[in-house]
């Protein structure tokens, strides 16, 4: 692995058929590849696992800012109602927790779906204007019809003669080299 | 009888295409885009823009004379302190619903008919919540400090009354404007990635590309994403229920006659439900037609859409009918007077009060034939019809309870005046204008959730050619 050569990141190889990338995806894993990517214009079953993505930390991220909201809230409207201004109305109870029950809700939710979308976006690396695989010509049909399998440079067994060879053995409709 | 047999599935249903024939991911993609970016502009676009803007200007001028000399330019009078601007507030939030139902809810379901649908229903959701809020806060006579309603330490060490139905909806209004514009963008990362890779020029490959945030559709990011639009899915489902609940608290909590019903949260849902489905076909019938989209809002959509109105619509006639049963049977007078006496149906308000049974009630149950199902123009009057009974019934439901009430020398009738009616033709047009302007730069069909069903439909066929059956299942 050469850490310090960033003039070649890697192979891409086009595919027309998702099935093809999956296939080529879990054989390039079987060879033991790691770093690689694959990109499709729609989510393919089961093209995450081919390439090895099993720890998908969304839910929990979720969970736990639902959580934290609806804490949040409670202790909000407590801490208005009960400590910093208490107000007696026909004698009702200050921490009248049934009529907190809306806005605790809501602040769970809230908390809930910031944490979806902005966790989701932080854990892709988004917002990131450039990316070498923009580079490649090719690459503007990703997002429209093919689907393409890019092996990083740094990955241990990347090698510039054999990951060519090795990609070109699944006869892509295109291969071409990722520059800055 | 013989040729529908050949369409019925296995559930026994009959089962019209959910997509047009011969679309694979490519031409669905290309067909898509092309409505933003290669279309020229169109003349039924422009002079639809240019009506909506002119009543966007009403508005505009509305809020100016509603600044400058107060609420009083309304009918409003004592004791009919509601009037249209709360009216118009329960319709506009209502007609909302369905599209995070459409989007959300249906897509738990994985009812894949939703597809083609979701994208500008979320947009309509959006856009009714934006002219649904503003209607409360114009209603608060000092709108400028609306600000107050919210919980923020400030320096009259003042707080909200959290005990209040008032601030439950500050909460629940904002929190479903925000939730549904994250769920709307996140749906539309991947195609505007799309659209900056299709642009062709440079204005709007930098704007799409700025918005689509670098999205290069990784295995990882979709799997993330999916997870991430399946949990908000999930959260905005109770979220939609609790808004129109919490929207009838703003009546049930009180004691008024004809708003003190514990009928009210579901039957409000429901309703909501009813007029957000109908907005919907009010919308997509004339849109499919102009941009020729019938491949993908099939003729399937709009049958099950109707279905799903004459469903909800049924649930606010049982609504209707526990109310008067319960004013019957409580034998409250109070109750009485208003659903069953001289309050609303026999009242000075009983031209609006049948107008809505014939509109939500009666008319709706066409539905249950096939050929009004089918026939797009008369889905498409049922379905105004039912926008304008549902406006009907927040109109009977906010008026006639405060017009009398417990005390007959209190009683007062509310007329609209022209700065009534000025302000919610002009929330009208702030709408449509909205939407004419989303379906100009942004795509009205989410592209690559359509594409992903196109390879399945087909992948479903050639599966099915093999082994009978087999590609259903897997996908269920």
């Amino acid at each position: 692995m050469d850490v310090t050569h960033p003039d070649l990141y890697g192979y891409i190889a086009e595919f027309k058929s998702p099935t093809e990338l999956v296939s080529a995806a879990t054989k390039a894993r079987e060879a033991g590849y790691r770093r690689m990517e694959a990109h499709s214009p729609f989510p393919v079953e089961g093209l995450a696992e081919a390439i090895g993505f099993r720890k998908n930390r969304i839910p929990a991220i979720v969970f736990t800012a639902g959580l934290l909201g609806g804490l949040g809230g409670f202790t909000m409207q407590y801490f208005a109602s009960v400590i910093d201004y208490p107000l007696n109305i026909g004698g009702k109870p200050l921490n009248s927790w049934p009529a907190f029950i809306p806005v605790t809700f809501e602040c769970t939710i809230l908390a809930a779906a910031f944490a979806a979308v902005f966790g989701m976006l932080f854990l892709n690396g988004l917002p990131m204007p450039y990316h070498p695989v923009f580079s490649v010509e090719k690459f503007v049909r990703a997002s429209h019809d093919r689907f393409f399998l890019f092996i990083r440079w740094d990955d241990d067994q990347f090698h510039e003669q054999e990951t060519r060879s090795f990609l070109e053995g699944f006869s892509p409709e295109s291969l071409s080299e990722v520059r800055p | 009888m013989a040729s529908e047999n050949d369409l019925t599935g296995r559930s026994g249903v009959e089962e019209l295409p959910i997509i047009g024939p011969g679309h694979t991911y490519a031409t669905v993609s290309d067909k898509l885009t092309a409505v933003v970016l290669l279309d020229r502009i169109r003349k039924s676009w422009v002079l639809g823009l240019a009506i909506s803007f002119a009543f966007v200007m009403l508005f505009l001028m509305s809020v100016t004379v509603l600044f400058l000399k107060g609420t009083g330019i309304w009918g409003l009078n004592v004791p009919v302190m509601w009037g249209f601007a709360i009216v118009n507030f329960v319709w506009w939030i209502g007609i909302g619903h369905a599209g995070t139902l459409i989007s959300a809810i249906l897509l738990l379901l994985r009812q894949e008919w939703r597809t083609s649908i979701n994208r500008f229903a979320e947009a309509m959701t959006l856009f009714a919540v934006a002219c649904a809020g503003m209607f409360p806060i114009l209603h608060l006579g000092r709108p400028w400090v609306f600000y107050w309603l919210m919980p923020y330490p400030n320096t009259m060490a003042l707080w909200p009354q959290f005990r209040s139905p008032l601030v439950f909806d500050v909460f629940a209004v904002s929190t479903y404007a925000t939730v549904s514009l994250l769920f709307w963008y996140v749906g539309l990362l991947p195609d505007l990635a799309n659209l900056r890779d299709r642009a062709k020029n440079k204005f709007a490959q930098v704007i799409y590309g700025a918005m689509s945030m670098g999205w290069r559709g990784s295995a990882r990011h979709w799997a993330r994403y999916q997870t991430s639009y399946l949990l908000l899915a999930g959260l905005a489902t109770p979220l939609v229920v609790s808004v129109h609940t919490i929207v009838s608290y703003d009546f049930a909590v009180s004691v008024v006659p004809g708003w003190h019903t514990t009928v009210f949260p579901p039957y409000f849902v429901a309703g909501a439900i009813f007029s957000g489905f109908a907005m919907v076909l009010t919308l997509a019938i004339p849109l499919r037609a102009v941009y020729d989209l019938k491949d993908f809002i099939t003729d399937r959509h709009l049958e099950n859409m109707a279905k799903v109105m004459l469903a909800t619509g049924l649930i606010v006639a049982y609504g209707y009918l526990m109310e008067d049963f319960i004013a019957w049977y409580g034998e409250n007078e109070y109750e009485f007077f208003m659903m069953l006496g001289p309050g609303r149906p026999f009242g000075p308000y009983w031209l609006f009060y049948w107008g809505l049974i014939a509109c939500n009630i009666v008319i709706p149950q066409l539905l249950w034939f096939r050929f009004a199902r089918r026939n797009v123009i008369v889905l498409w009057l049922i379905s105004i019809v039912v926008n304008v009974g549902m406006w009907l019934e927040r109109f009977i439901i906010v008026v006639t309870s405060l017009s009398q009430d417990f005390v007959p020398a209190n009683w007062q009738q509310y007329t609209p005046t022209f700065w009534d009616w000025s302000l919610y033709l002009g929330t009208i047009g702030v709408f449509f204008c909205l939407l004419f302007l989303f379906i100009r730069v942004l795509p009205a069909i989410a592209i690559s959730e359509m594409q992903e069903l196109a390879y399945e439909v087909d992948h479903r066929k050639s599966l099915g050619n093999d082994g009978h059956g087999k590609g259903d299942s897997s996908h269920a």
